[in-house]
């Protein structure tokens, strides 16, 4: 079964075409990897498909349950969760309270007891921040919260924009260590990164978008390998990246 | 990811935590036993000054939580007072329940005018909410039997049904104005201490990350208004109850019901329980020292609006709370 299917989808802003006739489909559990190079249309992409912009034309379903009309909240309560490429802390609660919003409106939908986001907050590197300001976290810390108030909404497709950015190696290394976790845990993934070693760590398939649309699709080491990704991405040196 | 040796950090208690609750038990036992100690001016300022923190806390909720900024309030308090005068008067029903009827009412009445205004946004919002106002008072003045335009005093008889003497009614009365804006206050920190807080406090800070994370905000948005109309609707019963006449330009005067609520609010610290606390003594502190100036009064209430989004736009008690003051209505949920 298809956790999430995307049927010819487009965004248009007047003439501009953003997102370019998108058929995607994402099997159950897979960890999928987005790349291409900057104002391709990615994060529209998640726009699309979390609910917070909607589309021009095509159709989209999440557990073959067509959601194009659903609201950025009822796909939530469906299963999708997202993180925010600029983060969007809720400044004036806690990091732990940001996380209760999550858990009590996600999926879920259950009263908050705490014991979920403590071990999310654990998971994240977040504990020590618990109860501090979310408006007093560092840019990275921000990140991490969004990760984690995504995870707290309990989800069944998690969306993941650019998280790895600005972390050093060895803390690299441990957002691909969670994410990993977090996807055998049996998470189906969508994460979009420039990082691409990190990414090809977890994704076991990897797409590439251009001008809105798919221009590539498969196996990630031979993705990465097509000319037509190395022409996109000529001043990133591809394969050192990926060894 | 640094996933050593975590905990959450504990929570200490703080003195400044006890003299500030302290102070705030010695203003209640004062309002409480005021009929007691205060003369009849003073009761009636402190009647007059209680019904504003309700309206203030309303507003509060509305604008600082759900970010519906409404210049149009005097619908409700003009609706409310307007349809406790109907109900006492011609219904027959005692004071005591025409008053939560007719808040009741106007609960009723925000549902199709709320349908209206939700397709506006932000300055549009703001307007439109001043416009049917506009709309109400001009049909307020459109029924003789409540005297058009020119209003209707209450009948001796209604007013002396909750008591025989004026000491006696103004007592009742100042106990219901007490009632209405500690059941204000009591009602917002119970909501924001609730799941829905949470959702509320959320929707403050990030409309799009609340909403991805399942919150369904323009339903918790309508509940609001629909809430706020109902608690507004109530305090304008009351205070036309007290005044014992209407006028649909004193019901929805836009400067007394909302210009000077939003002045309390945003002085006192918008998106806050303790800032419309704080704003409403400041503005009758401010109106006893200069109402015999006239005009140049309400110049100096613009005066000290300006200058206060200038030094901090957090209002006084924003600005406390940054400095470290705790605050005297915890709604923070802390991890052990």
């Amino acid at each position: 079964m298809d956790v999430l299917r995307l049927d010819a989808v487009s965004k248009k802003y007047g003439a501009l075409t953003v997102t370019d006739g998108v058929s995607l489909s994402v099997p159950e559990g897979q960890a999928l990897g987005i790349i291409g190079p900057n104002g391709a249309g990615k994060s529209t992409l998640f726009n699309l498909i979390g609910g917070t912009t909607t589309v021009s034309s095509g159709r989209i379903f999440f557990n073959e349950a067509d959601i194009t009309g659903f609201s950025a909240a009822e796909r939530c309560n469906a299963g999708i969760a997202r993180s925010f490429q600029i983060p969007h802390p809720f400044v004036g609660l806690t990091v732990y309270e940001n996380l209760l919003v999550a858990e009590a409106f996600g999926i879920g939908g259950k009263p908050a007891d705490g014991e979920g986001c403590r071990e999310i907050l654990h998971q994240t590197g977040l504990l020590s921040k618990a109860n501090t300001p979310a408006g007093k976290l560092s840019l990275l810390e921000r990140k991490r919260l969004e990760l984690a108030r995504a995870l707290a909404t309990r989800p069944r497709l998690l969306l993941l924009d650019e998280i790895a950015g600005g972390l050093t190696d060895g803390e690299c290394k441990l957002l691909v260590e969670l994410i990993k976790r977090i996807h055998a845990s049996g998470v189906s993934i969508i994460w979009i990164e420039h990082i691409v070693h990190a990414l090809t760590a977890v994704a076991e398939r990897l797409v590439v978008i251009d001008y809105g649309r798919v221009i590539a699709d498969g196996d990630p080491a031979e993705v990465i390998n097509e000319p037509v990704v190395k022409e996109i991405y000529l001043g990133i040196d591809v394969d050192d990246e990926a060894a | 990811m640094e996933i050593a040796t975590q905990r959450a950090p504990a929570i200490g208690s703080n003195p400044a935590n006890y003299m500030l609750v302290a102070a705030a038990l010695v203003c209640l036992v004062a309002l409480v036993s005021a009929p007691l100690w205060a003369g009849r001016a003073d009761l009636r300022m402190l009647m007059e000054a209680l019904s504003f923190l309700a309206l203030a806390q309303m507003w509060n909720l509305l604008a600082g939580y759900t970010g519906l900024i409404s210049v149009g309030q005097q619908a409700f308090v003009g609706i409310g007072g307007y349809l406790f005068f109907a109900l006492a008067m011609f219904g027959g029903i005692p004071v005591l329940a025409a008053m939560p009827i007719a808040a009741l009412i106007a609960g009723l009445i925000a549902v199709p005018t709320g349908w209206l205004l939700f397709r506006l946004q932000g300055a549009y919002f703001a307007i439109g909410t001043w416009v049917v106002a506009e709309v109400f008072r001009l049909t307020a003045a459109q029924f003789p039997a409540l005297g058009g335009g020119s209003g209707i005093s209450l009948p001796v008889s209604v007013a002396k049904s909750i008591a025989d003497t004026r000491a006696g009614r103004e007592m009742v009365m100042y106990y219901i104005a007490l009632f209405i804006a500690l059941g204000a206050v009591l009602a917002v920190w119970l909501l924001l201490r609730s799941r829905w807080g949470l959702a509320l406090n959320a929707i403050r800070d990030s409309e799009t990350a609340a909403g991805s994370l399942g919150v369904r905000i323009r339903r918790i948005k309508f509940a609001v208004y629909v809430g706020t109309a109902i608690g507004t609707a109530f305090t304008g019963a009351f205070i036309f109850f007290q005044k014992l006449r209407i006028t649909p330009d004193a019901a929805f005067s836009v400067t007394e019901w909302s210009a000077f609520v939003i002045f309390i609010v945003v002085i006192g610290g918008l998106g806050t329980i303790e800032g419309p606390i704080l704003g409403v003594i400041l503005f009758f502190l401010l109106r006893d020292i200069a109402a015999d100036l006239g005009t140049i009064y309400l110049i100096g209430l613009g005066v000290v609006a300006i200058a206060v989004m200038l030094i901090d736009r957090r209002g006084i008690w924003g600005a406390l709370k940054a400095r470290g003051v705790p605050s005297l209505f915890k709604i923070q949920r802390h991890l052990k």
